[in-house]
């Protein structure tokens, strides 16, 4: 008989729609459990394009999702702002596109209260010296730059204080039933290899991409569409603010900065696994031709990485014939018990990031009518406990705080990570705050190891500091430098041409010839302390078919590779 | 790769000039061999080096939002540059960053002062003596020091009652058919006019007129104290003036100023004016120019002997001019002259850096091995192309150190003693 745990709602997904659920339904007093088959915010929330929407990229195709993501950019500024930086955005209109477009597009923002004001081409390349000196129009948005994994941690960490459990590394194996009602679920507890049972008065699916499968586990239909989106990040800021082509959609047409990075994005194809999402050369290429259009010289940029994620899409018609890109993006709100007669469980699909607070609540009002009580929302108007310092976050944080320890210098806090500014001393705070966490963990928490070296100087520091600090043996240290050069390569395979390669060719001297990466003690090959049980689809816990596993998810460690990059 | 659409026609804009310098940082592969060739930050804490605050911090600025102000420590050598296998623009990024800091929090009254060499020179020539005398005043250099921030040791040349441009004026032009046009820079002008006519003779001699026309400051000074429009108009004044004067050669005597307008102006200032890049084609060091006289058989070589024993000093932007060393390719063929070659770096001065108080310890300690050499090697004099570096290592080493091209000009002039010790 597995372990078994109570709570008034269960939610499975922990992206940002599962945490915000969680947060939302903590701050209305409901008792919660969040759960999620890997670390929290490791879906497509982990690996999108980090654009906070003014709502001028829908104005014209899809004024009600244009007036949410507005209205939701403003409440996001109040309550979640060291998580955001306020870059601005700019939508330009280039050679390439259809100035009739704009004549709409401004004509179109005022009735979906999209804030936007027409500046001169002219004081728009002043701001972005980049720009295409080519453009016609240029119209300046309320756009910001997001990082999801500082969101989806606060609204997790504060439902946590609320009384909330979180539970990463725990996949949701089946749904529990009693008759037609929804009474909870199993879950695999990969960390402590173990099951358990959670037995809920109601259950939220927020599995995104994966939002049918899991629905499929109580046998119902949801017929997600997981739409594949491609991205690559250059090496360093291109632009400040956003940028975007102003026309009705295309690939590669959006240029955000988030952090040190400037990312290009995106694609869109229907794919049938949302596990499926690995960059071709092909659409990497394509991506940043595109790019030129916007930022000419984008292409000829340092690629650092590349990643893609799956756009949890619910169509409106299902059949041949759909263009995937005319599917809406606003979210529903399925209760089962309306739709096919099964109570106790609510799916979310849809949306974007951008809006997940709108979608949060709309579901925790469902979950509420499932409940029969009636509970206010407060997220609108309630501070998530964001990490960080006061203010919006700004670029130079880090440099500044790396000059203030110059300041205090007695040379004891060296950098660990030189590229992304990382000292010792955050290292060891967050692997003592955080036991148990990989190499993989740390990167999201602290960015170690996604500069331009992808790993090449700071792994193998890193590992020599945790080592030394006696929160890494020898046998880990050894097996964790290892699958980090292996995995490496993988990550970096879409980008390595030009500086990258060069680069790539460093770090393998530095392993190879400086380390003897290969020929050191022999230890035991790395370890995933995840068991691979199949289940009967064929896929293991995770959802995904066998054998395509990746050393991302072992609790080893994982290497910078084509990964989320909020 | 596919082929490239290009949407716009070109990105030129974005392969040349400021633009490039930033683009440049990408080539990092973080190999820390500019860390270790960097001689200020070895020398003080306050200094991360190079890759630290070049392409590693550039990455976290954007606009004026930045605030590390440890890249005010970076002395603008451009070592780093030189010896980075990447081709990364660090010591240019440095000067940039520098200026968008000085842009936020503005630039000090001492700074404003020591960036404008032509103004000093200005105020200073009708109460000449007076002025030479005070700056070698002891109580008077402590009073400098605690309101200006001028530091009480740092060399300060003296300032010469007459000009090089009033000498020029009344002096007759040589009739040669082949002219050129001298670039003499503010230091000639006002502190070292009789290097201005050393040069024009050696010139002369070698039977080209000389055109000196008016000029003024190359904004060199203003650029490495972080003001970078002063320095824009200053450079783009001295480009059409010198641009107006004659389609010739340009010269320059000082080799930092010299290579403000062959490429730092273009490249660090991003001035995109067509006279500057007309000048900056045509612009000549002026030992780089009498070594290509000579590869093409056109240089006097009616030299005298000249016996002494000199030890040359390249200054870090002769250097940076990645044109060898053409000093000593000269007056190798100067009879009786024995030349040692100096291997170090830098004396640590980098024009204005070592005259500010809180930087000139660190610029001596740069200096020392330098100076340390020099004192072993006890030669007749020390040569070396740029100004504030020969007042710079005089000072240190109390020998004479002059421009190699008094000493061409005295085996033209037919040998003679040795160059006397400045004050
Ligand atoms: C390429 C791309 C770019 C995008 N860019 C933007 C943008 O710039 N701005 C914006 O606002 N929106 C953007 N979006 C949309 C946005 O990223 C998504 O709508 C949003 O992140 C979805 O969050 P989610 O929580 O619903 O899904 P997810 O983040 O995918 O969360 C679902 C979670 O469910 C978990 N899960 C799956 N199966 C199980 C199981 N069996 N048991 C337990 N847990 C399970 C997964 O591990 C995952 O963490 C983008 C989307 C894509 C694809
Ligand atoms: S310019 Fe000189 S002082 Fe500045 S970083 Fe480069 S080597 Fe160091
Ligand atoms: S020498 Fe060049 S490539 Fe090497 S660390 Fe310095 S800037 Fe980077």
């Amino acid at each position: 008989m597995p372990d078994a745990l109570d709570c008034e709602l269960l939610v499975i997904g922990g992206g940002s729609t599962g945490a915000g659920v969680a947060w939302d339904a903590a701050l209305r007093g409901l008792q919660v459990i969040l759960v999620d088959r890997s670390d929290l915010a490791t879906g497509t929330t982990g690996r999108f394009h980090g654009l906070l929407h003014s709502g001028a990229r829908y104005v014209v195709r899809d004024p009600a999702g244009a007036r949410d993501c507005a209205r939701e950019n403003a409440v996001l500024r109040r309550v979640a702002a060291p998580a955001l930086e306020d870059t601005g955005g700019l939508f330009v209109t280039t050679p390439l596109d259809d100035v009739e477009y704009s004549n709409h597009f401004l004509a179109a923002c005022p009735a979906a209260e999209v804030p936007v004001e027409e500046i001169p081409p002219a004081e728009a390349l002043r701001r972005e010296p980049r720009l295409n000196p080519a453009i016609r129009r240029a119209f300046s948005v309320r756009d910001a730059s997001v990082d999801s994994w500082k969101l989806v941690w606060a609204c997790a960490g504060g439902a946590r204080e609320l009384g909330a459990r979180i539970l990463p590394y725990h996949p949701v194996l089946a749904l529990l039933r009693d008759g037609s009602r929804v009474t909870g679920a199993r879950l695999r507890d990969l960390r402590g290899d173990r099951e358990l049972e959670v037995r809920a008065e109601c259950v939220v699916n927020a599995g995104g991409a994966w939002g049918g499968r899991i629905a499929g586990l109580a046998g119902l239909h949801v017929g997600v569409r997981p739409g594949k989106g491609v991205m690559v990040a250059v090496n360093h800021r291109l632009a400040g603010a956003v940028v975007n082509r102003c026309h009705l959609t295309g690939d590669g047409d959006i240029v955000v900065p988030s952090h040190s990075v400037s990312i290009i994005g995106t694609t869109d194809t229907a794919v049938e696994d949302p596990d499926d999402v690995e960059p071709t050369a092909a659409e990497v290429a394509a991506m940043l031709d595109a790019g030129d259009a916007l930022l000419p010289g984008l292409s000829r940029a340092r690629a650092l990485r590349v990643w893609g994620g799956a756009r949890p899409l619910l169509p409106r018609a299902e059949g041949p014939g759909i263009d995937h890109r005319a599917i809406s993006r606003s979210h529903s709100v399925i209760r089962h018990s309306q739709v096919d007669g099964m109570a106790g469980l609510v799916t979310i699909v849809g949306g974007k990031l951008t809006t997940f607070r709108l979608m949060a609540e709309d579901t925790v009002d469902a979950v509420c009518q499932e409940l029969g009580t009636d509970r206010r929302c407060a997220t609108a108007e309630t501070p998530i406990p964001v990490d960080g310092p006061h203010g919006h976050h700004r670029l130079s944080h880090r440099a500044e705080a790396f000059e203030h320890r110059l300041e205090r210098s007695d040379g004891t806090d060296p950098l660990v990570c030189e590229c992304e500014m990382v000292p010792r001393s955050e290292l060891l705070a967050a692997a003592r705050t955080h036991p148990g966490s990989d190499l993989d963990d740390l990167r999201r928490l602290l960015r170690i190891g996604m500069g331009p070296c992808q790993g090449g100087f700071c792994t193998f520091r890193t590992a020599a500091i945790l080592h030394e600090a006696g929160l890494l043996d020898a046998t880990r240290a050894v097996s964790v430098l290892l699958s980090f050069v292996e995995e490496r390569w993988k990550g970096q395979r879409s980008v390595l041409w030009g500086q990258q390669l060069r680069q790539s060719h460093l770090d393998e001297w530095i392993f190879q010839g400086s380390l003897d990466l290969e020929h050191l003690p022999e230890t035991s090959a790395p370890q995933s302390t995840r068991a691979q049980e199949p289940l009967p689809n064929g896929r293991d816990p995770l959802g995904r078919p066998l054998g395509t596993a990746t050393a991302q998810d072992d609790r080893i460690a994982s290497p910078p590779g084509p990964e989320p990059e909020p | 790769m596919s082929a490239r659409v290009d949407p716009m026609g070109s990105s030129d804009h974005l392969e040349s000039g400021a633009a490039l310098v930033r683009s440049s940082l990408d080539a990092c592969i973080k190999c820390t061999i500019c860390e270790s060739a960097c001689p200020f930050a070895v020398a003080t804490p306050l200094f991360p080096g190079p890759k630290t605050v070049g392409p590693q911090a550039e990455r976290f600025r954007s606009g004026l939002s930045s605030a590390d102000w440890s890249v005010d420590y970076c002395s603008g050598c451009g070592i780093c540059s030189r010896v980075c296998p990447q081709g990364v623009r660090i010591a240019e990024i440095n000067a940039q960053a520098r200026a968008r800091l000085k842009e936020r929090t503005g630039i000090p009254l001492r700074d404003q002062l020591l960036a404008r060499p032509d103004v000093m020179g200005r105020l200073g020539q009708p109460v000449a003596p007076l002025f030479n005398r005070a700056v070698e005043t002891p109580a008077v250099r402590t009073i400098m020091e605690r309101t200006l921030g001028i530091h009480r040791s740092a060399a300060i040349p003296r300032v010469s009652p007459r000009t090089f441009q009033s000498w020029s004026r009344r002096h007759p032009p040589a009739p040669g058919p082949d002219r050129v046009v001298y670039f003499h820079g503010c230091s000639v002008n006002h502190f070292e006019p009789r290097l201005g006519r050393m040069v024009v003779a050696v010139l002369e001699h070698q039977g080209l007129r000389v055109d000196v026309p008016e000029q003024g400051c190359c904004g060199l000074p203003l650029q490495s104290n972080g003001n970078f429009p002063a320095a824009r108009r200053y450079l783009t004044r001295l480009a059409h003036r010198l641009a107006a004067a004659a389609d010739v050669s340009v010269i320059a005597s000082s080799t930092s100023c010299g290579l403000m307008l062959k490429r730092e102006g273009r490249e660090i200032l991003g001035v995109d004016d067509p006279a500057l890049a007309d000048v900056s084609r045509r612009t000549w060091d002026i030992f780089e120019f009498l070594r290509d006289l000579h590869e093409r058989g056109l240089l006097r070589t009616d030299l005298q002997p000249v016996d002494l024993c000199v030890a040359y000093h390249a200054p870090c932007q002769q250097q940076n001019h990645l044109m060898g060393k053409p000093a000593i390719d000269i007056l190798s063929l100067v009879p009786g002259l024995r030349i040692i070659e100096l291997e170090r770096d830098c004396c640590g001065v980098a024009g204005t850096y070592g005259l500010k108080r809180e930087k000139h310890d660190i610029s001596m300690s740069v200096g020392e091995d330098l100076f340390h050499d020099i004192r072993g090697l006890e030669p007749d004099a020390v040569l070396c192309d740029s100004e504030t570096c020969r007042w710079q290592i005089a000072k240190a080493t109390g020998y004479p150190v002059v421009h190699p091209v008094e000493i061409l000009h005295r085996a033209y002039s037919g040998g003679g003693r040795p160059p006397r010790a400045r004050g």
